[in-house]
């Protein structure tokens, strides 16, 4: 069970193989009654698992983007761990979406082999924050803090849903999400309160990611169909609004005035219509695991 | 809605007689990314059921992103391969939510000693800090309350950085959740 260096134990013969990308992973659920509740429809609640699913995961994909070049080691650190929560409720979200679908799909066949317009994350989490020129660590952090204000109202009421699986996976993510939250505002105060050209950046970043607010209370049909499984976001906007108006009155912020990014023909994100940003973000994200499938080290 | 307790999701514990030797050894691996606690100081193995030479293992995660957990499945794999048990599946349940409350007496007391601060009992849900945090963390190598935090998140996930303000030494303090 040790190893003295870290190649024994990968090359341990007894142990299983590593993935090149994905995880193998599988059984991620038991404990929990997974059969579709009664009178829900399997399409609908697919949709929904996927819609929360790729809120994480493509925000897990952008927030890892900062490793190695945020403004200080322990951020890097930050980061990458609460990107790494993000993928852990992708992947469960993901299972049980492959799961309800039954169509054989599994969490890697979900993440890697669909196209743009299968993704139904919200247009917030996918663009561009930096950093490089989309960006900067203050339009990261105002994201994270809109993002996961958001999130955490929802699973708040994700935890009494009619579907177990959905229940257990959102009574986990709250923890986790109350820590990001806490962690954007500290950061949202700080650069507010920073110096003149911290408080700049906050300011811009917040109106940077805040045509795309809106989105995030728009309840699709999908959700709709699905009473007391789905949270309909509608449902959270004036506790969100209140949170987000603390931080702000505690940083000395404005709420930004900028109109919302329109939709498209009335589609948007959660349509699998997204912005010129994703199809670049999936490439990356999709590039090796379509380019050697199955690859193992 | 009502809460999700309410569901009927319950795990069952088994302490039969007949899972003597396989849940000792179970209970004896280490946790990959805090090994100065067995999984069962750290409250995630969750069960443990021998039926002849099959044994099933329930583990949970402690964050749904955890990567230790593909670490502690392969090591649970091999100490009861290694004892015998040819035919060991080991499953991962989601309920009910690990918290840092699952973390034994004897567990806490072990990560004192490895000068890492143990988290405290019922902590609670994290609320947003709008103001500065109150210190109620001791430092695990003097004893002194006066820290601070140095970075939400440390070395994994689940472990926060801290200073001491009288030994100046940094210490881990696994935070509450
Ligand atoms: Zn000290």
């Amino acid at each position: 069970m040790s190893f003295d260096n870290a190649y024994d134990a990968i090359t341990d013969a007894s142990d299983d193989k590593h993935w090149a990308f994905g995880t193998g992973f599988d059984d991620p659920l038991s404990g929990v009654d997974r059969a579709v509740p009664a009178g829900v429809s399997t399409a609908d609640l697919t949709a929904y698992c996927l819609m929360l699913a790729d809120d994480a995961l493509v925000l897990s994909q952008r927030l890892t983007e900062w490793c190695s070049r945020a403004p200080e080691l322990e951020e890097d650190v930050a980061l990458a761990n609460i990107a790494l929560d993000l993928l852990g409720q992708a992947r469960l979200l993901l299972t049980r979406a492959g799961e309800v679908e039954g169509r054989g799909r599994d969490e890697d066949a979900l993440a890697y082999l669909r196209d743009e317009h299968e993704f139904r994350n919200v247009r917030l989490v996918e663009i561009d924050c930096g950093p490089g020129p989309g960006g900067d660590f203050a339009v990261t952090i105002a994201r994270l803090l809109v993002f996961s204000t958001w999130r955490l109202a929802v699973f708040e009421r994700l935890v009494a849903s009619k579907d177990p699986v959905l229940a257990a996976i959102a009574a986990k993510g709250v923890k986790e999400l109350a820590y990001h939250r806490d962690h954007a505002a500290q950061w949202t105060l700080r650069l507010a309160g920073g110096t003149e050209f911290s408080r700049e950046r906050m300011v811009a970043g917040m109106a940077r990611v805040w045509p795309l607010y809106d989105e995030l209370f728009t309840t699709h049909e999908v959700e709709r169909s699905l009473p007391d499984v789905a949270v309909p976001p509608s449902d959270v906007r004036a506790e969100v609004d209140e949170v987000l108006d603390q931080v702000f009155t505690a940083a000395a912020l404005d709420r930004p005035d900028v109109a919302p990014m329109s939709a498209v023909a009335g589609k948007s994100g959660r349509d699998g219509v997204h912005t010129e940003a994703m199809g670049f973000l999936l490439a990356e994200m999709q590039h090796l695991a379509r380019s050697l499938p199955g690859a193992k080290w | 809605m009502g809460v999700a307790k309410a569901r009927g999701v319950v795990l069952p514990v088994d302490n039969s007689p007949t899972c003597g030797q396989a849940r000792a050894i179970a209970e004896r691996v280490l946790d990959p990314e805090l090994p100065v606690l067995t999984l069962a100081d750290l409250g995630v193995l969750r069960d443990v059921r021998e039926d002849g030479g099959r044994v099933t293992v329930t583990i949970t995660p402690t964050y749904s992103g955890c990567p230790a957990l593909d670490e502690m499945r392969a090591d649970l794999h091999r100490a009861l391969r290694d004892a015998g048990y040819e035919r060991v599946e080991i499953r991962t349940a989601l309920t009910p939510t690990w918290t840092t409350d699952w973390i034994s007496a004897d567990g806490r007391r072990k990560l004192a000693e490895h000068g890492i601060a143990p988290p405290q009992h019922k902590a609670g849900p994290v609320t947003l800090n709008l103001t500065p945090p109150v210190t109620r963390v001791r430092c695990p190598r003097c004893g002194s309350a006066r820290t601070t935090e140095l970075s939400r998140f440390s070395s994994t996930a689940c472990k926060a950085l801290r200073r001491c303000e009288d030994c100046s030494e940094p210490f881990e303090h696994v935070k509450e959740i």
